[in-house]
């Protein structure tokens, strides 16, 4: 009996201790004040904005910084039913590929524009990975205004990554692909036919138009991610390689086998001046360039049909092979250029290259072996250092400008610290969980400030309150000024983030655009005034010229279409003020609303398919008077006899 | 009569040369702020026409049955640089002759010139404010929204400022100028 009672009682001291078994949580993590950190009192602003990548969601978010609040969601390749984006005619040629219009893609790396390695942050680039194209933002409207499709590209990951004044966007394609006239071969004459293409989009430093400059042939790899050398490495790209193996079946497997495979250096400027000397080959591709006109507000889509490319088996002193162990997923260069940081995401160690030993064994011939002619240099040759014991599964790594660096660590799920130069390991945070990238504010260029770093994770877990199956992806902030690393903030995100870049809030914030005053709007179907209002017939194509301003469309009484028509509704709004935007919406519409700024004219496509009276509204709450902003049209059987009319605040 | 002292005349000078500048700053202004507008509306009124956030306001002022602002608003702009440009005139000519009477007349000139600028602005507030548009979408019973004529008033959720502007501030100088000169001349008849 008595011992029965003390077994009871060791039973449940034991089941009462059981919950203290579980590693410590990140509760015990945040230490100090960091809620006052990352307060941002309401009516104040944040001190940074972060462009973040939305992966699958094709889209970009902007946050502001250190608050980790959403101030934008700003569609770049996919649609955007809430604002119309790729649903009204004048955005639909933004959407257009050699494939025709494209509503999707998976966006995954963001490169901020820059003079002189620092972000002037004129331009946002993005990456589509799937369907490979790269697209330019402004970043004075947060608007997509160019989308240029890359050919002879497939997994278009290797981007958008840009030399230090924005000369070059680059675009690496991950999937090795058949190119040229003859493409249809079989799978495994891979190493035969299939061609990995780097491709050189230059900008013009005015108006950031971008243009396919050139691109260059490659062996067979995956191109994974590339920076460009900056300030004294100024004039090189870097780009990560894997399956150097160029396996084409179960690559988890047959592209991890080699010890080493490549970083592949890249002198642009030997590249530009075989270019200039006439050295290129023309060759015939299919691609779509589309451009956004902020005069006419609408976009234009152009396909070319002609690309240069640079045989760098030919043209020497092009393409130059740095050994890196294990399936390198980031190539990072430091703030000065001087180093040049690979992480093997499956290595032990993490390689840190010097600029200058590399200069110096392409200068003595330091070679190990070559790839159909191209060089590969001696990894100790090249070799700063290895930085011993950093983790598990290397991928990213950004500066703070102070000569430290921090690696994200997938498998460990943490953030490590460590000094370039003497490469001692500093520090180490957990993140939650998974790391991929970390954003420092302007810790790509020349000029960290460091300050914050986010990380955007992978896996989410039991981060938030749960919602089902699908969970939004978490991502961590934290204050890296001192000598730890100090975790302040965890907030979820929009889409799946990869890559994000921040940048001062005060270098764009007062230069942003407010209206588009109406004077220049030079949209075909611009109205300058209410007195403009219209319906015309042309064919069986109806155009309605409508107006929107607080609290009317003119007209707003519409008769005389037919079941079968095409109606057009071109709406301008008339405002001139800041943050009055319009929608426009008619019931049965097989397409989204327009959402019109001030003094911009969008143009809804919609085909009645049946007789009836059809109801339409402003969709944005725009004024006490919104819920009087609405019209009827009518709709009659084809060939009916009721005369195209039209008026606004006509009563019996 | 005794001629005024040149340092008196050029005074008077100065007092008619400072109407120069209201052919090309702001005379008028009239801000307005609301919970929607914190950064405030602002309409200013020059010699012969407006500007600032007129279109804004108009928009705003459509839904109580207010009249559209518009130039043709304001007769005034078609004759109101004539005037300036006459009393201009005879402030030159006030210097030139340089009697106590040529002071204090250009002096009563001006001043009847501010009242008379005044009264005018009352005028066109009241019409402004009291002479809506029967069919407004808003309409409050027994309320009416004059501007004020001078300083701040709270109208609905409005709170309107009413002031002079750069060339009214100069002038005003001007007229500070005359007065200067009239106390010194004074000042002198005693001492004599």
């Amino acid at each position: 009996m008595k011992t029965h009672t003390w077994l009871v009682a060791a039973g449940l001291i034991a089941v009462a201790l059981a919950p203290g078994c579980k590693p410590k949580g990140a509760q015990s993590a945040i230490t100090g004040d960091a809620a006052s950190k990352v307060y941002v009192a309401p009516g104040e602003h944040d001190e940074f904005y972060n462009i973040v990548s939305g992966g699958f969601n094709g889209q970009m978010s902007v946050v502001g910084l250190p608050s980790g609040r959403v101030l934008k969601i700003l569609p770049v390749f996919s649609v955007h039913p809430e604002n119309g984006w790729g649903y009204s005619e004048e955005t639909k040629p933004m959407l257009n590929t050699a494939h025709g219009f494209i509503p999707w893609d998976d966006l995954h790396h963001i490169a901020i524009s820059t003079t002189n390695a620092e972000h002037d942050a004129r331009w946002a680039f993005g990456n589509a990975n799937n369907t490979p194209r790269i697209a330019r933002v402004d970043l004075n409207t947060f608007k997509t205004v160019e989308i240029i499709e890359i050919p002879n590209s497939a997994g278009n990951h290797s981007s958008p990554f840009i030399t230090q004044n924005t000369e070059y966007v680059v675009a690496g394609t991950r999937f090795s692909v058949p190119v040229g006239e003859e493409q249809d071969v079989s799978i495994d004459s891979y190493k035969d036919n299939f061609k990995g293409y780097i491709s050189f989009i230059s900008v013009d430093p005015t108006h950031g138009d971008m243009d396919l400059a050139f691109q260059i042939e490659a062996p067979p790899f995956n191109f994974d991610l590339a920076r460009a050398g900056k300030n004294k490495s100024h004039g090189w790209f870097f780009f990560s390689t894997y399956n150097t193996e160029m396996a084409h079946t179960l690559l988890e497997v047959n592209a991890s086998q080699k010890d080493k495979d490549f970083i592949m250096a890249v002198n642009w400027k030997k590249a530009e001046e075989y270019v200039k000397a006439g050295k290129g080959t023309t060759r015939k591709v299919k691609y779509a360039h589309n451009k956004w006109d902020e005069a006419t507000h609408s976009a234009s889509s152009e396909i070319i049909e002609e690309v240069l490319t640079l045989d760098p088996t030919v043209l020497k002193d092009i393409v130059y092979f740095i050994p890196c162990p294990k399936s390198p997923h980031g190539t990072d260069t430091d703030p000065t250029g001087e180093y040049i940081i690979g992480s093997g995401k499956l290595a032990a160690i993490i390689p840190v290259f010097s600029f200058t030993k590399m200069l110096a064994a392409i200068e003595n011939g330091d070679f190990e072996g070559d790839i159909n002619g191209m060089p590969v240099l001696k990894y100790e040759s090249v070799l700063h250092g290895e930085v011993q014991k950093p983790g598990l599964g290397p991928l990213h790594t950004e500066f703070d400008g102070k000569g430290n660096a921090y690696t994200s660590m997938f498998v460990s799920s943490e953030i490590v610290k460590w000094n370039i130069e003497t490469l001692e390991v500093l520090d180490r945070v957990p993140t939650y969980y998974s790391v991929g990238h970390l954003s420092v504010p302007g810790g790509p260029t020349g000029k960290p400030h460091g300050k914050y770093m986010v990380a955007y994770n992978k896996i989410t877990k039991d981060r938030y309150l749960p919602t089902g199956p699908e969970l939004a992806h978490s991502a961590q902030l934290y204050d890296i000024s001192g000598d730890k690393m100090q975790l302040l903030l965890d907030f979820p995100t929009i889409g799946e983030p990869h890559y994000a870049e921040a940048f001062p809030a005060s270098l764009i914030k007062d230069r942003q655009v407010k209206f588009y005053p109406i004077e220049n709007n030079q949209s075909p179907h611009a109205l300058k005034g209410i007195n403009d209002a219209r319906v015309e017939r042309n064919g069986n194509e109806v155009h309605v010229y409508m107006t929107s301003i607080r609290s009317n469309f003119r007209p707003d009484n519409i008769e005389g279409v037919h079941v079968g028509d095409e109606v057009y509704f071109h709406v301008t709004n008339l405002e001139q003020d800041w943050d009055v935007p319009h929608g426009f919406a008619i019931k049965g519409a097989n397409t989204a609303e327009l959402l019109i700024m001030p003094g911009e004219t969008s143009t809804l496509k919609w085909v009645p398919d049946r007789v009836g009276v059809f109801p339409f509204y402003c969709t944005d709450f725009c004024s006490a008077l919104h819920q009087e902003m609405q019209g009827y049209l009518r709709v009659s059987p084809k060939g009916a006899n009721v005369p195209l009319s039209y008026s606004t605040g006509d009563a019996e | 009569m005794k001629m005024l002292s040149n340092s008196n005349r050029l005074l008077i000078l100065i007092a008619a040369l400072t109407i120069i500048p209201a052919y090309f700053t702001p005379l008028w202004q009239i801000s307005l702020w609301a919970p929607q507008y914190p950064e405030g509306l602002n309409m200013k009124i020059w010699i012969d026409h407006l500007s600032g956030n007129v279109d804004t306001i108009n928009g705003v002022n459509h839904y109580i049955g207010m009249k559209h602002i518009g130039e043709e608003m304001f007769p005034e702009f078609l004759y109101l640089k004539y005037i300036i440009g006459v009393l201009f005139g005879l402030g030159v000519l006030a210097a030139w002759i340089g009697k106590r009477w040529s002071l204090n007349g250009f002096l009563a000139l001006m001043s009847l010139f501010g009242l008379a600028v005044l009264v005018d602005m009352y005028l066109w507030g009241y019409d402004y404010g009291h002479n809506l548009d029967p069919k407004a979408a808003i309409k409050v019973p027994d309320m009416t929204y004059q501007p004020p004529l001078v300083g701040y008033k709270e109208l609905l959720n409005f709170l309107a400022y009413s002031g002079p502007d750069t060339g009214s501030w100069i002038l005003m100088g001007g007229v500070a100028l005359l007065l200067v000169a009239i106390i010194r001349d004074r000042k002198n008849t005693k001492i004599t």
